[in-house]
This record gives C-alpha cells, sequence and structure tokens, in this order.
C-alpha cells in the first residue's frame, strides 16, 4: 500500500532518529522490522501513520504523495496503527473502544464486524464493560489490536505487539496478524529479535540507529548476523 | 425544627449548583478535549442571559423562544471561540487566555452597549410567578421549573457521554486525542463541536438563570469566576468532578449567604482552598468519565 523513500525524521533539527530509510509495502503480506531498543521502530511507524512529520523523504501511497497526512487522514486511507503502550482511552469501557470506531466506507479494507472480533479475542468477550485499566497486559493488548482492526485497514502498523504478553497470548497476537493478509491487508510489525519475527515471516528488515537494511531472511541467519554486527559495532565489548 | 429551617436554602443551592454544572461542564470539557482556556466562557452565559429576558415577555412561547435563542447565540458564539483559538493551537494557554479575555472585553462592553446597565429579568407567564407548597413550604415556582429543567438538561448530558458515539467521541478525546485521530476522526472537528455545545449549554444556564438571579454587567465575571472555581475543584476535564463540585458550590453559597451573611464573601474561597489542598489526584476523575 505505502512506498517509503529517503524518509528523515528527527525530533530535533541535526538529530535524525531515522535516516534514509527505504521501504517497500506493496505487497499484500506480513512485513517485519527488527532492531534493537531506540534504533527508530516506533519513530517510523508512527510516521507513517501520520503522528510525526518527517524532515526529508517521501511516503507514496499508490501513487499519491502523502508524506504530510494527517493522522486521520492516514486512517481514513487505511493505515491503522497499534501503538506500543497500547494507548487505550481509561474512562471508555471495552465495548466503547469498539462502538466508538467504526469501519471506513466507500474503500477495500479487511473488514472486522465487532462479534467477529470478539471471536478473534474471545478474552475481551466477558470484559466488554470493564475499563481499559481493569484489563491484564494480554487483554489490554488485544483491545489495540481489535479497535485497530475496527477500521477495517489496508495497512495496520503493530508496534512490538507481543512485548510482555505470556506466551500463549503471544501465539494468539501472531496467528491472528499472519491471517490478515489472507483478509487483504497488509501488516508492518516491529519485533525485538529476529526469532519473534521468523513465527510472523521469513523476509525482515533489519533497523539499527535509524538506519533500515534491505529486506533479509530471516531463517539463514542473515537477520541476526546484521543485528549482532551492529551490536559490536556500537559495543566492542557485547558478547 | 434547625433541620427545616436548611430545606429551603439547600433546595435552593442544589438548583442553583445544577445550573453552575450546566455552565461549567462545557468549559471543562473544551479544556480536557482540546486544551481550550476559554475565559469567554462568563460572557457567552450573560449573552444567554440578556437573550432570555430581552426575549421573554411573559407568554410561553415567547419563554420557549427566549430559552432557544439564547442556546442558539451560545453556539454561535462558541463556533465564533471554536474558529478564533484553532489558529493558536499549540502556542500555550497563555495566547488563548489573552484572547479569549479580550474577546470577553468586547463582548461584555457590547452586551452593555445593547441591553443598558441595569440589572434585568424576564417577564414569565403568570403560572411560574406563584408559589407551591410541599411538605409544609412553600416554594417559588420559577426555582422549582429551574430545578426540574437542570436537572432534565444534566440527565441528558449524561445520556449523551455515555449512549451516544459523540459522547464516546468526546470522552476519547480527552483521554488521548492522537488516538481519536487514529480511528480517522479529525479531533479539531471535536474541539469546535465541544466548544459549540459548551457555548450553547453557557447560553442555556444564562436563560435558565436570569429567573432567579437576573442579569447585569456584572453577571459575566461572576460566571466565569464560579465556572473556574468549579473545573479547577472538580479536576480539568471531569465532567462527574464538575457536577460534584458546582453542586457542592452552590450549597455552600445559598447556606452561607443565608446562615453566615458576614462570612458568606469567605466560605466559598475558603472551601476551594480547602478542597485544593486536601484533594489527591485521583479524586473526582483526571478525565470526563
Amino acid at each position: 500500500m505505502l512506498q517509503v523513500s529517503d524518509l528523515t525524521v528527527g525530533y530535533h533539527r541535526d538529530d535524525a532518529v531515522l535516516r534514509e530509510v527505504c521501504l517497500d509495502l506493496t505487497a499484500v503480506a506480513v512485513h517485519a522490522i527488527v532492531g534493537p531498543n531506540g534504533a527508530g521502530k516506533s519513530t517510523l511507524l508512527h510516521t507513517l501513520a501520520g503522528h510525526l512529520r518527517p524532515t526529508a523523504g517521501t511516503v507514496w501511497c499508490e501513487g499519491r504523495d502523502v508524506t504530510r497526512w494527517r493522522p486521520h487522514q492516514a486512517a481514513r486511507t487505511g493505515v491503522a496503527l497499534a501503538p506500543q503502550g497500547r494507548r487505550l482511552w481509561p474512562s471508555l469501557t471495552v465495548a466503547e473502544h469498539l462502538t466508538v470506531t467504526r469501519p471506513a466506507r466507500h474503500r477495500p479494507g479487511s473488514t472486522f464486524s465487532v462479534d467477529e472480533l470478539l471471536e478473534v479475542f474471545p478474552a475481551l468477550a466477558g470484559r466488554l464493560h470493564h475499563h481499559g485499566h481493569q484489563l491484564s497486559g494480554g487483554e489490554q493488548q488485544m483491545l489495540t489490536i481489535a479497535r485497530a482492526l475496527h477500521t477495517a485497514p489496508r495497512l495496520l502498523l503493530a508496534d512490538e505487539p507481543t512485548e510482555g504478553l505470556a506466551p500463549t497470548v503471544a501465539r494468539q497476537v501472531t496467528a491472528v496478524l499472519q491471517q490478515l493478509p489472507q483478509r487483504g491487508a497488509t501488516v508492518l510489525v516491529t519485533l525485538p529479535h529476529v526469532r519473534a519475527a521468523a513465527a510472523l515471516t521469513d523476509t525482515v528488515h533489519v533497523l539499527t540507529t535509524g538506519h533500515l537494511s534491505h529486506p533479509v531472511t530471516a531463517s539463514d541467519g542473515q537477520a541476526e548476523r546484521l543485528l549482532r554486527d551492529h551490536l559490536t559495532l556500537t559495543n566492542p565489548h557485547a558478547e | 425544627m434547625r433541620v427545616d429551617a436548611y430545606l429551603i436554602p439547600v433546595v435552593d443551592g442544589v438548583a442553583y449548583g445544577l445550573l453552575l454544572a450546566i455552565a461549567a461542564a462545557g468549559l471543562t470539557v473544551a479544556f480536557g478535549a482540546g486544551g481550550v482556556l476559554n475565559l469567554a466562557h462568563g460572557t457567552l452565559i450573560a449573552a444567554g442571559g440578556y437573550i432570555a429576558a430581552a426575549t421573554s415577555s411573559g407568554t410561553w412561547p415567547s419563554l420557549a423562544a427566549a430559552v432557544a435563542l439564547a442556546a442558539i447565540a451560545g453556539a454561535a458564539g462558541g463556533g465564533v471561540l471554536a474558529a478564533a483559538t484553532a489558529g493558536l493551537r499549540g502556542r500555550g494557554h497563555l495566547d488563548q487566555a489573552l484572547l479569549t479575555f479580550g474577546v470577553a472585553l468586547i463582548g461584555g462592553d457590547l452586551l452593555t452597549t445593547v441591553y443598558g446597565p441595569d440589572t434585568l429579568r424576564p417577564r414569565l407567564p403568570a403560572t411560574l410567578e406563584g408559589t407551591v407548597e410541599a411538605a409544609g413550604h412553600r416554594y417559588p415556582v420559577d426555582r422549582l421549573a429551574v430545578l426540574v429543567i437542570a436537572v432534565l438538561v444534566v440527565a441528558a448530558g449524561y445520556v449523551v457521554l455515555h449512549r451516544t458515539r459523540a459522547g464516546r467521541l468526546i470522552r476519547a478525546t480527552v483521554d488521548d486525542r492522537a488516538m481519536v485521530a487514529g480511528i480517522g476522526v479529525n479531533p479539531r472537528l471535536v474541539d469546535a463541536a465541544v466548544l459549540m455545545c459548551a457555548g450553547a449549554l453557557a447560553g442555556l444556564a444564562g436563560a435558565l438563570s436570569t429567573p432567579i438571579l437576573g442579569v447585569g454587567p456584572g453577571t459575566a465575571d461572576t460566571a466565569l469566576l464560579l465556572s473556574l472555581i468549579i473545573v479547577v475543584c472538580g479536576g480539568l476535564g471531569s465532567v462527574p468532578g464538575a457536577l460534584a463540585a458546582a453542586l457542592a458550590v452552590g450549597v455552600v453559597q445559598t447556606l452561607g449567604v443565608t446562615s453566615f451573611p458576614q462570612l458568606a464573601p469567605y466560605l466559598l474561597v475558603g472551601a476551594m482552598t480547602v478542597v485544593l489542598l486536601v484533594r489527591r489526584r485521583s479524586l473526582p476523575g483526571q478525565a470526563a468519565a
């Protein structure tokens, strides 16, 4: 859906978090970005969702320059963000999170009804009248993804969706993400480890201190080597 | 016997508190959702009062028109303020305070020029001018009507905030506006809608309060001061907090005036200081629900 060329993003002048990042998200598939903390993974996802303005570079959406679009414009076009830290609305119940969100009409997208979402995440069905802070970490993550899916996304940006989850819940979330391309939605997921990414896709990008690698294969150790090389370069004493 | 002596002032205080809640609810939500510090809020309340006093001529249709016009004028004023403050987004509260304070000064002057320096009261239909007897007490019909309408408005506000998508969007915007944008809703539209609703409620509160309090050159300042006290004590952005604070302010004011006339001017500020000193962060919400 999106093509990113030479994207540079920084919170301060002369201090870029992302440097000339290129990424092709036209294939309807799961795309994974792996990188250590502070590499710029969240910054990239927030930029693609319109929450941050790049200082250079271009984001194309089906031939249209959308580099400077605002978050609600990105969302209406079909870009949904499931952010790290969940960012649920504390004063809204689970049911309200799902009913305040409406699937965008008049465009293709992976439409999920509320009933379908509760089938995908059965743990939420029993918690409909609870507020976000009353949920467990896993339930909060499910609600974050369910909220994003209810907008009928064409591109789901999932920022470390399995972080801090029990292995069974993490597998459940991974399974949902894996199925999305079959429903017509592209997924861009960020993960801290190659191992976690390999469960989702065999082709990953490695992001290290703002630089994004070309797609590399997760299973043959290429991605792992890139990450290790980076760690050795930045910290020569690392094992 | 002692309790009985306080009954009427307490009922008066509750009615007054509900009016203040209607007035302050919009102010607190506008601040919570869009971070808009609207110092012209009192002027919208006064404008609603003046319009109601000038329109209501003693007949039921004119009274209905007075209330409707006050709310519409308030909504229009809210719309103007939304347009004016939209350009100041991201420039901090001081710029907004200066702009809306300027609007308040100009608006206040305009109201005095148009309606004169006297305190005005609306002419009400004869039925509302009498008294009714309940539980051995006589109580003015107009106050009772204001009390009933205020209860209905507060209940309607609750239903809108909790049972409609618009209300959920407003509460979500108070919680995290970026995530509201993330579901495809422009939060600036929510800000504008909130300011217009806040204006309508301010106009309505002004109209409802004129039969009891009248409306004059000091109305805007008093209404703004009381609304700010309520917003601060109730927790910025919290509607239930504002309702609780408004009822407390209404009862403290009314009981103070009837029972401790010499202390009355200090009671409210004293109570506010105590609330601010003892209130912990977790007390009446930091959010809209």
